[in-house]
């Protein structure tokens, strides 16, 4: 039987094994690339809403604190999304003609829920709890950036899990005291700019963050189990 | 020749059989899992709230209401003028933080009725500092907040009726701060008054208390 390859595709064989690896390996670096890029995280991007609705004015501009809105960021997993009868508070009288608000006072008008745009997703099969990190000195800031300074919401930070155990494996790095929970502008302590918390004055925020450690009990908790129950 | 076609066939179908696994697993029935996140939309109900109202005449489980003076702020139709349970310095400090909150971007934080949504065009509400209010019943605070008042909407569904007390007492403490003399303070403590600088902590360019004839005194009715 004569031969079917010439001798040539032995080499050409060799090569396609040898340079599978790399394809393989190739194709797995783009992936990685794709998933950590803004086309899939959707960071920076302002998502279209039913309402032009400006935390920058809100709670920016006139200074209302987020709890006046998301009411149960505190005691809950869920923040909250206030009802219209929350908007209907101010806007029943403030830009009470603006064609912009129409859909809010339609809203009110009918019993219908405004249906908003989820800007920060996870998946399902990740337990997520605002009030326990509110609770143990993480900032609204901290995930969400400086929400105050957004004519349009949009996400500051990927949401990734690799964004999440970076703060769980580290928590010292991101605490700050409860009473700045809600303070968009904090900063975290410097030499020229440091932060007194009972009493103590702090530099950087390595001392401070052990002293919140140890003050909230927090843990690093970087048990599967601690987010996917 | 014909036992090597037959093993090419059978790769080629085991390929393509663990292709159309993997691709399988590509789904994301785990990230959208058949149940609904809080307000999260429903197809399933007509006005399509998956958050469904309660059936009227429900009792929440602890929240059955049967404290008149705490959930109603009356006792025998009349508003009462003391809070229903002992207000603590932590009380207080609770109350400061939820009217901050809740109140202050319309009455201020200091309760004149300048805050920055009323300058944006919302009614003044009236000051807390006027006659009428300083002899209203404490229960009056409370009622505002739990039914509304005027242009004001109730808060009911945003502050329990526990915090709606502590900001009651927190009004009244604002209402003190305004009208208190040097010989309310302890003899032992006066010396403390002195010591603090006229406009303590106050920003540059802010006024420490507005005086009394910038502050709208007109009612909303």
């Amino acid at each position: 039987m004569a031969q079917i390859f010439h001798r040539s595709t032995n080499t050409l064989s060799k090569l396609s094994i040898f340079g599978a690896v790399f394809f393989l390996a190739g194709l797995g670096g783009i992936a990685s690339l794709v998933i950590r890029s803004g086309f899939y995280t959707q960071i920076y991007v302002a998502r279209e809403q039913p309402i032009p609705f400006s935390h920058k004015h809100h709670a920016g501009g006139l200074g209302i604190d987020c709890r006046y809105c998301h009411t149960s960021v505190e005691t809950s997993s869920f923040a909250g999304i206030p009802p219209t009868k929350t908007c209907m508070s101010c806007h029943a009288q403030i830009w009470a003609d603006s064609p912009t608000l129409e859909p809010v006072r339609a809203s009110f008008r009918s019993d219908k829920s405004i249906e908003w745009n989820r800007v920060h997703k996870v998946a399902d099969f990740v337990y997520f709890d605002h009030s326990i990190h509110i609770t143990k000195g993480v900032g609204c800031a901290t995930c969400h950036g400086r929400i105050d300074q957004m004519p349009l919401t949009r996400k500051q930070n990927t949401l990734l899990m690799e964004w999440c155990i970076g703060c769980h494996q580290h928590p010292e790095e991101n605490l700050r005291p409860r009473s700045e929970i809600f303070n968009m502008a904090y900063e975290q302590p410097s030499a020229s700019a440091p932060v007194v918390h009972r009493g103590e004055s702090y530099t950087r925020q390595a001392a401070l963050g052990a002293v919140l450690m140890e003050e909230y009990k927090v843990q690093s908790l970087t048990a599967c189990a601690t987010c996917h129950r | 020749m014909r036992t090597a076609a037959t093993f090419a066939r059978s790769f080629a179908a085991l390929a393509l059989g663990a292709a159309a696994l993997l691709l399988a697993g590509c789904t994301q029935d785990m990230a959208t899992q058949p149940r609904y996140n809080p307000l999260r939309a429903s197809d399933f109900f007509g006005d399509r709230r998956s958050a469904r109202p309660l059936v009227p005449g429900t009792v929440p489980r602890g929240e059955l209401r049967s404290d008149a003076k705490l959930y109603t702020g009356m006792s025998n139709g009349l508003l009462i003028d003391s809070p229903p349970f002992p207000i603590t310095r932590a009380d207080l400090a609770r109350g400061q933080e939820r009217f901050n909150i809740n109140c202050a971007p319309c009455h201020d934080r200091t309760g004149y009725g300048n805050g920055l949504v009323a300058q944006r065009g919302f009614r003044h509400p009236p000051s807390y500092h006027i006659q009428r209010l300083i002899d209203a019943p404490l229960g009056h605070f409370y009622d505002v907040m739990t039914r509304g008042f005027g242009a004001m909407q109730d808060m009911s569904d945003r502050v329990t009726p526990e915090d709606r007390w502590r900001i009651a007492a927190y009004i009244r403490a604002l209402q003190y701060s305004q009208h208190a003399n040097v010989s309310d303070v302890p003899a032992g403590e006066r010396n403390k008054l002195n010591r603090l600088p006229a406009a303590a902590s106050v920003p540059a360019g802010h006024v420490a208390v507005p005086p009394a004839s910038q502050a709208p005194q007109k009612e909303s009715k």
